[in-house]
């Protein structure tokens, strides 16, 4: 499950990712316009939001559940233990990280998701998004917060994408390379495109 | 170069029996050659130990090469200690440096619960083989041996996967002290021979049914297992019993 | 005195077994229910027997020491398994092998046992193949074969360097799955410490609960130990540190008699000692000396020189180098029997050619056939004219694949880099042809107590050929047990379960309690470990490889003195209710330090040289084993008689084989 549903949020992270990057067209976000509001109207579209509500929360309550069940398992701890010897630091905090990207996601959301789809209940009109990003992203603060939240990202699609596949049986010598060298390309390619959008709207290099 | 001057400070973890409450103590060894196996150091310990009529550390050995599977020990923070493909029994102290104080643990499972001291029991691996790691025929029920060709890449694989020890130190150096390397180097082998076709799909659910009964944690990859293996079973088993896993599941009535 | 009934079926060699399972007892699947078996040990004989018998129906009980049966020291065997499947069409046949393991045994060994254990041996391959045992093969799918010490043909399978390891799991798992149907009930972490007798018969066992330290009592129809050798009884063996000869000991103590004793192998190629620290010899697989070959210097200048590690064995030349075996021995070459290759080792190091700074150490050089396997390779790929350091590399990569976990073991335990410097080896203890003596049911001379595998004397007469202990342990687990077990069990049909109360029972725990009290009360200064070590010394000394007269007789006297010491002075700590390694200790080196004494006598007693057994009083001018068919063609089996042993004889009969004096020239 954890892996089915990582995969899943690995598509939307593609999607979101793809669109948000339409404000470096630097046309005054027209684009990006465009596009936020074929995601916004779009039936398809807004029936996979809900699919996506659930992945989130399937992956959430699971990872709760397999720690839960992981604790359980080794209830006195070592004394001394020494586990860098055997496996990377990331690979052992994907709790840790997870919960600061849901952190993230919940500020996130506050910002950009909840009020639009509010304004939208109420008044049916989109917000524009475009001006609220260079709003939000005004705020040395929140880019930072920003920032942290695609450091974790990082970190987290680092281990998530090669082992969803080992999860799922996917584990062959001739395509492990592969599936190990696009985890890694993917995971720099969406943190850097994510956290470049706060860093170049605060820098005003997007307008 | 050998050396036999060594001296070594030990933090042991001690523990009466199951229901007594552990704690490390301290303990120092002089003269340790860096030719004695780590276990031979224990010895030198424990003889020193009886003499001053102190209860001697109780630890789990046999074979003392390497195969039996029957030793184990958390050192310096790892099981089997700093080398990497080796037992404890293996371990030299040539691998440590005069004056290296050295903690010592036993392996920590809720499905190991410690005997004493540095002794833990494993029969949970044993009851996992119980459940189905086994090609069911009969003696007397075979065919001839080069009947069935078995290609030798294929038979390779089965051994690279039978390998196995059954020390536990997968289990030991998971941080979710799972069993997974375990269970899919045995699934892996079986599924893998044609002999263990019939019982493909069976088997790999009986077995996991009882490594979750046992209370061994869920893999989440972070690979420590591999790393720590004595005899370098690969991670690879676990995605091939993930996809048996999942076979059986789609296929179970 | 008691006359020794082999029971040996009528007929002619070849026919004897066949004949004998067309009329031996059946007892039907009702009354087999009803009938328990306890099984001692869990090795290959143990757990096979186990497994077969409860998949025959018997309710069957095992215990082991170990925290799992799957830990016995049969996983340690290395090399291989002989059969005579004749797969590689070198002219094999039943008749070879068995006719291999009479010569290589040096014809002290029971004919009827040892064909029969050739004719099942094809069956043990195909048992352990259909259980998923991945034994070595060939690219078109067929199974490979290795040959091996003292034989023509290649007729030993194996899995790597780990084939008894293989065995072991695929006769474990059988086990196992025998546990979880509920035919087998599995003690870990037991003992057993005396043998329970009604009316003459072995009908029980009384065993401790290794981690409670409780003793609970057994019932059984029959008892089989299959409890391994008594290699340890030298202390430093390349038995495993538990391995022990105490549920043999109180069998025999209990009217089972203990059979030539003083046939133990010395294994020609174990890892030198290193310190006085050493607790046990580490074997590198004699299948290395397919590829290697022995040597030591020609010139004491060059000994010198790598004593004080001046010198690398690589930097002597050719011409000073004396192959001593492939001069001695120009047709078997670096592969003769074990107990020859371990004499000529002795003899060199005697001589004062041994290279290592205790003077007790050979080297086993591979260069030769790494640079042969490098041109084969490089002629396959079509490489031609390649410098000798590429030859060598790519042969390299032939040895890894061949013997790469032995090297890779060699490498940890040494420190030292065996493909770039030969190997030094030199013998050790490894393994006990004697053993309980059995008749061709295995049935012990105590109705209803059975000895299968190394425990029993049966099948490789006064030395064992490599590869061939695997072959034994598993034919009779399999396959003679299942069968001559009937013959006993089916006058026992009528006989219900006896229950534990009874009085035997209750008699057998307090003298077991006893026992135990006894140690804890002597509260002596020396840990046993002393004692073990001590008497170790005594016998690798006076009783390893080369005895005499002399030797022994002080010997006896010296295990006597040290025994007495013992009960004087041991300190056993810990409590007996709780986990206490050092009072399973305590116990079985008591029983070793009386078992010593009988090897001894054994030893003294039989005044001839034959395989693992050299009297030096009795050799050839060239200095081989003289053996005397005229006094000694016996099995000795002794009976326990309290203060002494009373020696009893099974002549044996050679009507197939023509006795000769063993040559491998």
């Amino acid at each position: 499950m954890m892996a089915l549903t990582g995969l899943f949020l690995i598509t939307f992270l593609i999607v979101h990712a793809g669109i948000n990057a339409m404000i470096f067209f630097n046309d005054g976000g027209e684009t990006f316009a465009h596009w936020a509001h074929f995601m916004g109207t779009n039936l398809i579209i807004r029936t996979m939001e809900l699919v996506l509500v659930a992945g989130f929360v399937v992956h959430i309550v699971d990872a709760l559940l397999i720690t839960k069940h992981n604790k359980a398992a080794r209830p006195v701890q070592y004394a001394y233990s020494n586990p860098n010897a055997n496996s990377t630091w990331y690979s052992r905090s994907m709790g840790l990280l997870g919960t600061i990207i849901l952190l993230f996601l919940i500020i996130h959301a506050a910002h950009f998701w909840i009020p639009n789809r509010y304004n939208q209940f109420t008044t049916g009109e989109e917000l524009n998004l475009f001006t609220r990003m260079q709003d939000t992203f005004s705020h040395w603060y929140v880019v930072v917060i920003y920032v942290a939240g695609c450091f974790s990202l990082f970190w987290h699609l680092m281990q998530g994408f090669k082992t969803a596949f080992q999860t799922l049986g996917i584990n062959h010598p001739k395509y492990n390379p592969l599936i190990k060298n696009v985890g890694i390309a993917f995971s720099v390619i969406i943190s850097v495109l994510f956290a470049s959008m706060p860093i170049s709207m605060f820098f005003n290099l997007v307008h | 170069m050998s050396e036999n001057n060594m001296k070594i400070t030990l933090k042991v973890w001690r523990q009466r029996n199951n229901k007594a409450k552990g704690a490390l103590e301290t303990y120092k060894v002089d003269e340790v050659s860096s030719d004695m196996s780590f276990l031979e150091m224990f010895d030198v310990l424990n003889d020193k130990l009886i003499r001053e009529g102190k209860d001697p550390i109780a630890f789990d050995h046999d074979c003392r090469e390497g195969i039996c599977g029957m030793c184990s020990m958390y050192i310096n923070g790892q099981p089997h200690g700093p080398l990497q493909g080796v037992t404890t029994c293996q371990l030299h102290m040539r691998s440590f440096k005069d004056g290296d104080t050295i903690v010592v643990e036993p392996w920590r499972a809720k499905a190991f619960p410690v005997i004493k001291d540095l002794v833990v029991d494993r029969s949970a691996f044993d009851r996992i083989i119980a459940a189905g790691g086994f090609i069911s025929v009969n003696t007397g029920n075979a065919q001839d041996a080069n009947a069935l060709p078995i290609s030798k890449e294929l038979a390779d694989r089965a051994f690279a996967a039978a390998a196995c020890i059954g020390c536990g130190a997968c289990v030991a150096a998971c941080k979710n002290s799972s069993a997974m390397l375990f269970v899919s180097a045995k699934v892996t082998q079986l599924s893998l021979l044609p002999q263990g076709e019939p019982e493909r799909q069976s088997r790999v659910l009986d077995m996991a049914a009882q490594m979750d009964a046992e209370g061994f944690g869920s893999c989440t990859n972070t690979g420590a297992c591999e790393a720590e293996c004595p005899k370098g079973i690969s991670v690879s088993n676990i995605a091939h019993m993930n996809r048996e896993f999942f076979a059986a599941e789609l296929n179970k009535k | 005195m008691a006359t020794l009934d082999s029971k040996i079926p009528e007929g002619p060699v070849e026919k004897k077994w066949t004949n004998y399972k067309s009329h031996v007892h059946l007892i039907n699947p009702a009354n087999k229910r009803n009938l328990e078996v306890i099984v001692i040990g869990s090795g290959l004989a143990g757990a096979s027997a186990a497994a077969s018998l409860a998949e025959l129906g018997y309710k069957v009980k095992v215990f082991c020491f170990q925290d799992s049966p799957r830990r016995a020291h049969s996983i340690a065997a290395q090399g291989g398994i002989n059969a005579a499947k004749n797969y590689q069409n070198d002219g094999d046949s039943d008749y070879r092998l068995f006719y291999d393991t009479v010569k290589g045994g040096d014809y002290r060994s029971r004919e009827a046992n040892v064909y029969r254990l050739a004719e099942v041996s094809a069956n043990i391959i195909d048992q352990c193949v259909a259980q998923g045992v991945p034994f070595a093969r060939e690219y078109g799918g067929m199974l490979s074969n290795r040959s091996f010490g003292g034989v023509l043909v290649q007729r030993t399978f194996y899995a790597a360097g780990q084939t008894g390891q293989q065995l072991l799991l695929g006769a474990y798992s059988a086990l196992e799955r025998q546990v979880g149907m509920g035919a087998v009930q599995m003690y870990s972490r037991h003992e057993m410490l005396e043998l329970v007798m009604i009316d003459g018969k072995c009908r029980g066992i009384i065993a401790r609960d290794l981690v409670s330290g409780k003793l609970e009592r057994h019932f059984g129809h029959a008892v089989l130990l299959c409890s391994g050798g008594y290699g340890n009884v030298f202390f430093l063996s390349t038995n495993a540190m538990g391995s022990n000869v105490t549920a043999a000991w109180k069998a025999h103590k209990q009217g089972a008699y203990f059979a030539n004793p003083c046939y133990t192998q010395i294994h020609p190629t174990c890892i030198p000692v290193s310190g006085h620290h050493q607790s046990k010899l580490t074997l590198m697989s004699e299948s290395l000396r397919n590829d290697g070959r022995i040597w030591v210097p020609k010139k004491k200048e060059d000994v010198e020189a790598l004593r004080k590690k001046q010198k690398k064995a690589s930097q002597i030349p050719e011409e000073d180098r004396d192959y001593y075996l492939e001069r001695r021995y120009p047709a078997f070459g670096n592969l003769v029997p074990r107990d020859v290759a371990s004499r000529a080792a002795k003899e060199r190091c005697d001589a004062g050619f041994g290279v290592n700074a205790t003077g007790e150490a050979v080297f086993l050089d591979f260069t030769t056939n790494t640079r042969r396997y490098g041109n084969i390779e490089a002629t396959k790929h079509g490489h031609h004219n390649l410098p000798d350091a590429e030859i060598m590399e790519l042969g390299r990569g032939v040895i890894k694949e061949k013997y790469g976990n032995l090297f890779d073991m060699y490498k940890q335990i040494t420190g030292v880099d065996p493909y770039q410097e030969p190997m030094q080896i030199y013998p050790a203890v490894h393994y006990t042809m004697g053993g309980l003596w059995v008749d061709y049911n295995l049935m012990t001379t105590v109705p209803g107590l059975y000895a299968l595998g190394e425990a029993n004397f049966s099948d490789h007469g006064a030395n064992r050929l490599g590869a061939s202990a695997l072959m034994q342990g598993l034919a009779d687990g399999y396959f003679v047990i299942p069968y001559t077990i009937g013959d006993y069990l089916s006058t026992e049909i009528r006989t219900k379960a006896i229950s534990t109360d009874h009085e035997a029972f209750a008699q057998a725990e307090k003298s077991v309690q006893e026992k135990i009290d006894k140690l804890f009360a002597v509260k002596g200064t020396q840990p046993v470990d002393y004692f073990h070590r001590e008497l170790g010394k005594i016998m690798w000394e006076k009783c390893g490889m080369a005895r005499n007269a002399k030797g022994l007789q002080e010997a006896i006297s010296e295990i006597q003195k040290l025994r007495e010491a013992f009960w004087k002075d041991v300190r056993v700590t810990g409590e007996k209710d709780e986990f206490n390694p050092e009072l399973e200790k305590a116990g079985r080196v008591a029983d070793f330090l009386e078992l010593g004494e009988l090897v001894c006598k054994d030893a003294l007693d039989r005044n001839e040289s034959c395989g693992g057994h050299f009297r030096e009083e009795y050799q050839t001018e060239e200095g081989e084993a003289l053996r005397d068919d005229e006094k000694y063609n016996y099995v000795a089996a002794w009976e326990y008689k309290g203060a002494d042993w009373e020696l009893h004889k099974e002549e044996l009969k050679f009507e197939n084989i023509k006795i000769a004096q063993r040559s491998y020239k």
